[in-house]
């Protein structure tokens, strides 16, 4: 593994919230987090509820801001520092290189199920009716009634949405992919189909990082662990 | 956080299309907006936020060419690898034809962006007209055309606005700013004054819209899910100056300043 080239590089990230309008109160959540991921590798992120975890892929994704620190993600070719990239870049980067896949499907009115997976395809170029053929058979894999495809998801069920959501990401999966909870609200046979889409991923060489409340879906895709309620402990002491 | 990324988002390029220098107008002693700068990237949809009075539309009308800013300049390159142009400095009759070919600005109310007086087609038409067109039958022929795709029935080309509901009437602007395929478009509360659900079915077009003709857009709201769909970059205005600004997701999502915070939790789940 340590011949492939590292993805993620993240160096002295910290991170708190000042809540201005509660009387300013400082919430630190971690401190000083250094950690890198190379392609090919499931990185899980442990630690209990409210330790940071969310925090920190957000912070990846440039989501959220790290109070310090830098974080490092390789795109075509050499690193760019999330921290402190132009907006136009950090979009450009994700377009092409970094996907988040969140627990919820942000819906957009009146775009199809099949439109919403077709587009990250359509965004990198690829002819609409490959594309179309794709996000179709990514659909189908996720055991998604064809009949729902060319309705607009907001009334779908939650797992039904989740697997629009799913689908999206994986119809064509980013060299890094930043994994928040994406099996809480499917059953144990969608369940399974998502540890495969991971580890397909993986196999193609995508570096990927994870939180994942399901004890054996995390058994099953982890390569290496990061317990981040070690660096809280350090944001407490400061 | 998942909006989708405008596919023409900005490769390549390696200039801005905009870039306002500390942009200042007052009206006597009271500040309209101070000391604004930024630049706007081809491609690139920029939201103004921040509530009633912060100097959004003040700042808008100095970026756009209707007002004269106090101070400051507005430099903007109307081709592609043209010079840039203080805007200011061009004679009027020059910014004026700048206004209408390679910008187009959509108004909150229809009736400051339309000629009511004149039929839809007429209005979409004129546009094509300002920039030297005069076979009639392709100008009409590209009017259809821009009134469908506002989701305009072509039936309806010779009826005048005044015979349109609010939200056709906001579409029918859209499509005389549209036609005329400018660089840059500037618009102030375009769904502002319409109900729930047409606003809804005008944002999808202007989605739609902006992402495949690659626009570069800067849009004023107060509603920050507009600004969320819309735009890819955000400025948080108070009191005439800007606070905060940043991508969008992560100025909505993780604020830094008092106030964004403040505006971003005065709204449920955007
Ligand atoms: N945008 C925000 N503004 C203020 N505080 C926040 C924000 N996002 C997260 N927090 C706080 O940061 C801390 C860490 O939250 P986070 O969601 O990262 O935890 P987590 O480890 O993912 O927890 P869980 O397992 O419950 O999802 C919490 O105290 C939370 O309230
Ligand atoms: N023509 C004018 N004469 C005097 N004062 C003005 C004029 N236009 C605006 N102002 C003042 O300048 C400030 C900024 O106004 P502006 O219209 O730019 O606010 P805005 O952010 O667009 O507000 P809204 O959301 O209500 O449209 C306000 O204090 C306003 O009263
Ligand atoms: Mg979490
Ligand atoms: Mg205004």
């Amino acid at each position: 593994m340590s011949d492939q080239p590292e993805m993620i590089r993240v160096e002295a990230v910290s991170k708190s919230f000042t809540l201005h309008n509660q009387g300013s109160v400082r919430l630190p959540v971690f401190r000083d987090v250094n950690f890198s991921v190379r392609a090919g590798e499931v990185l899980v992120l442990a630690g209990a509820s409210g330790a940071g975890k969310s925090s920190l892929l957000r912070i990846l994704y440039g989501n959220y801001l790290p109070s310090s620190g830098r974080i490092e993600i390789r795109h075509d070719g050499s690193m760019v520092d999330i921290a402190s990239a132009l907006p136009r870049t950090i979009l450009e980067v994700r377009r092409r290189t970094l996907g988040f896949v969140s627990q919820f499907l942000r819906v957009i009115p009146r775009v199809s199920a099949l439109d919403i997976v077709r587009d990250p395809l359509l965004a990198r170029g690829v002819d609409p009716a490959e594309a179309t053929e794709r996000a179709g058979a990514m659909l189908a894999r996720l055991n998604l009634p064809e009949r729902l495809w060319a309705l607009a998801p907001a009334t779908f069920s939650g797992g039904e949405q989740q697997r629009v959501n799913i689908a999206r990401s994986f119809v064509d999966p980013s060299p890094v992919m930043l994994i928040d909870e994406p099996t809480a609200s499917l059953d144990a046979r969608n369940r399974d189909v998502v540890v495969d889409l991971i580890a397909e991923a993986r196999s193609r060489g995508s570096a990927i990082v994870g939180i994942f409340h399901d004890e054996s879906v995390r058994e099953r895709v982890a390569t290496r662990w990061l317990d981040i309620t070690h660096f809280r402990a350090a944001a407490d002491a400061a | 956080m998942n909006a989708l990324v405008s596919p023409t988002a900005l490769q390549g390029t390696l200039r801005p299309i905009l870039s306002a220098r500390s942009v200042s107008r007052f009206y006597g002693e009271r500040i309209g907006c101070a000391e604004v700068s930024f630049d706007l990237w081809p491609g690139e949809v920029l939201g103004i936020v921040g509530e009633s009075g912060s100097g959004k539309s003040t700042l808008l009308r100095c970026l756009s060419g209707i007002d004269r800013p106090d101070a400051g300049e507005v430099l903007f390159e109307a081709t592609p690898g043209a010079d840039f142009l203080e805007i200011f400095d061009l004679p009027e009759q020059d910014r004026r034809h700048l206004m209408r070919t390679a910008w187009g600005i959509v108004h909150q109310n229809p009736r400051d962006g339309l000629r009511m007086d004149v039929s839809a087609g007429g209005n979409v038409g004129e546009r094509l007209m300002d920039r030297g067109d005069r076979h009639y039958g392709r100008i009409r022929e590209a009017a259809t055309e821009w009134l469908t795709r506002v989701e305009i029935e072509a039936a309806r080309i010779d009826d005048r606005p005044r015979q349109f509901s609010g939200g056709m009437q906001q579409r029918l602007q859209i499509a005389r700013v549209l036609v005329s395929n400018p660089r840059l478009v500037f618009m102030d509360e375009p769904t502002g004054g319409l109900d729930v659900s047409v606003q809804a079915r005008l944002l999808d077009l202007l989605r739609v819209l902006v992402r495949d003709l690659g626009l570069a857009a800067i849009i004023v709201t107060h509603d920050l899910a507009v600004a969320r769909l819309l735009t890819d970059r955000l400025m948080v205005m108070k009191d005439g100056r800007v606070v905060e600004a940043g991508l969008t997701d992560q100025v909505l999502d993780d604020p830094q300043h008092a106030y964004t915070q403040l505006l971003t939790s005065a709204v449920l789940a955007v």
